[in-house]
């Protein structure tokens, strides 16, 4: 496939258009898709400077950056500069950060430009930007149907060609299982790869920044440029990430059994069949494998991030900045006034399940036994992974469902995640790629799982395969 | 959508519906007093049935044999990290930092009495 990033900077290098000129044509492209409700805010005033900055570079003849002049967009959990930072709550919904988050600030040194900022469950909570207090995403390739999420209205924006590339956050798929929904490419990468500095915290053991793309290679060089170790992030890996030219011949993969269960839709386990012959086409060795604690893992998921939410939210008290509710009398009537009034329903769940679970007389029966079954889940990971280079399951169950379809059961709504939820847990980098379409015309993805910090092997194996 | 639809392919699929919890209404109240949660009625009872089913499923875990086994917390095996103990000059200001607060007086955090 060939590079969108690539074809706007070397078109600008050599002075067939300009930074402005493709600035403008990307605003002019979120206008018309306004009614996707994929965007909650626009940058004009910032991006048509920075590109003005960039147009002057290469007019003196200096060197610009590996993203110079492309427009991309963030998911609003990003700080930035040039528009509030919502996280698509009443909470933030007039926070302007006095700061931008380093995944931002690197994009920007090589000469990207944020052109708007993407809708998302509130907060991130949810799989299908349903939770927005701003109203939902619609999907890409059907507007009865949900974007996915977290971060669906990042997907959006990419499959409906606004930007080359969107930036996500994924916690427990919400990159992969939206990126699945509207046919695109969607990284999460190892725990630890992208500083999380100035992202709005959701769950600190699994939050991850990683992207969304047309194409594998885009989502490489994007992953690159953010990758790397921050002192504002302590929990940032030593550099690692360096995409490789090509993937390694005559793999070993893994398809995970559980996963392609009768319970799973028809049209996704073919679709995922019809990738695994590719594969076995292009020379690599594809078997079944057993991962039994793939079935628990949505359950230890929905104790330990609850239970982080709980203390991450915590911060949101109506004192320092975002919302403060009016006519509160005390301290403790603004605090519960304010939060009662800045979350949405959703919020208010996790938070209180993770009160719950972290309560004295509950804490080793929830929270602990989640820790150690997470331990177990990790064995599993690493026995495979002797075997095998990588893992192979569906992204998500079902193709996008219904707008309303399952708003009214949480736990039903939680079950959109049960293929990326395991890999959180575990840390491992994962990446989802559309493999076809469903009869109705919905796209299908494929997620393939690599190794601990083997991202850029994984990655090669996805850009191999979609050239064939 | 099959998998969505079917519930009784979900109990097998997840265990989903084999357990209840109950948790009352005092619990209710009681865990948004421990979150700082001010909610209105109707969003109790919602609250109430949600996170009872919630819990009920989050229970299967109860069956697994964890006996010796570490807990993890945390996937990278990063510990201590340090850094230099310098001051880091973000380039914000205290008076940027203020104007982020709901209401402020004489360069501080205004809030309502405490006691």
């Amino acid at each position: 496939m060939t590079s969108r990033i690539q074809n706007i900077v070397n078109r600008i290098k050599q002075g067939e258009t300009t930074a402005r000129q493709e600035v403008e044509a990307a605003f002019k492209r979120a206008g018309s898709i306004s009614d996707y409700h994929a965007l909650l805010s626009l940058t004009k005033e910032r991006a048509l400077k920075r590109a003005d900055d960039i147009d002057a570079r290469v007019a003196a003849g200096q060197v610009i950056g590996e993203l110079a002049g492309v427009p991309f967009v963030a998911k609003d959990n990003f700080l930035t500069f040039g528009a509030s930072t919502t996280a698509a709550s009443k909470m933030l919904e007039h926070f302007e950060a006095p700061l931008q988050a380093t995944a931002i600030e690197k994009l920007e040194a090589a000469g990207a430009i944020c052109i708007g900022k993407a809708n998302l469950d509130s907060f991130a909570h949810g799989g299908s930007t349903e939770n927005s207090a701003f109203g939902p995403t619609k999907n890409a390739y059907d507007t009865g149907r949900v974007a996915g999420g977290s971060s669906g209205g990042s997907a959006v924006v990419t499959a409906l060609e606004v930007v080359s590339f969107a930036l996500g956050t994924d916690t427990g798929g919400s990159i992969r299982q939206p990126a699945s929904f509207n046919g695109v490419v969607g990284v999460k990468p190892t725990y630890g790869t992208v500083s999380r500095y100035g992202v709005v915290a959701m769950a600190s053991s699994t939050d991850t920044i990683g992207c969304f793309a047309d194409n594998v290679e885009d989502a490489e060089l994007v992953m690159k440029i953010m990758s790397g170790r921050d002192v504002k992030d302590m929990t940032t890996l030593p550099d690692f990430f360096t995409p490789v030219a090509a993937a390694k011949v005559n793999q070993k993969i893994g398809l995970i059994k559980e996963s392609m269960s009768k319970d799973v839709d028809p049209e996704v386990r073919k679709r995922v069949n019809e990738y695994t012959e590719k594969l076995r086409a292009n020379g690599h060795t594809v078997e079944e494998v057993s991962m039994p604690m793939t079935n628990h893992a949505l359950a230890m998921y929905y104790i330990i991030v609850p239970a982080e939410i709980s203390s991450n939210l915590a911060r949101y008290d109506g004192i320092r900045y975002g919302l403060r509710a009016e006519s509160a009398t005390t301290l403790a009537e603004l605090y519960g006034k304010t939060r009662d009034q800045g979350f949405m329903t959703e919020n208010k769940r996790r938070i209180m399940i993770g009160s719950y679970v972290l309560s004295s007389g509950f804490f080793d029966a929830y929270y602990l036994q989640a820790q150690k079954a997470r331990t177990i889940l990790i064995n599993e990971y690493k026995k495979l992974f002797e075997t095998y280079d990588l893992l192979i399951t569906p992204t998500a169950p079902t193709p996008a469902f219904k707008l309303g379809e399952n708003t009214s059961d949480p736990i039903l709504m939680y079950l959109a995640d049960i293929m990326t939820v395991p890999v959180s847990l575990a840390g491992l980098p994962a990446v989802s790629v559309p493999a076809g379409v469903s009869d109705q015309g919905l796209p299908i993805g494929v997620q393939l799982i690599g190794n601990y910090t083997s991202d850029a092997a994984l990655l090669a194996l996805a850009r191999e395969m979609e050239s064939k | 959508m099959y998998f969505i639809r079917n519930e009784g392919v979900i109990s097998v699929f997840i265990g989903y519906n084999k357990y209840m919890t109950q948790i009352s209404r005092d619990d209710v109240l009681h865990l948004a007093q421990l979150s700082s949660l001010q909610l209105s009625d109707d969003e109790i009872d919602n609250l109430q049935q949600d996170i009872g089913n919630i819990l009920g499923y989050v229970q299967q875990l109860g069956e697994l044999d964890t006996s010796g086994v570490e807990p993890t917390y945390q996937v990278t095996d990063l510990e201590n990290v340090w850094r230099d103990d310098v001051v880091i000059d973000d380039r914000i200001s205290r008076e940027q930092l203020l104007e982020l607060s709901p209401e402020s007086l004489n360069h501080q955090v205004k809030v309502p009495k405490v006691l």
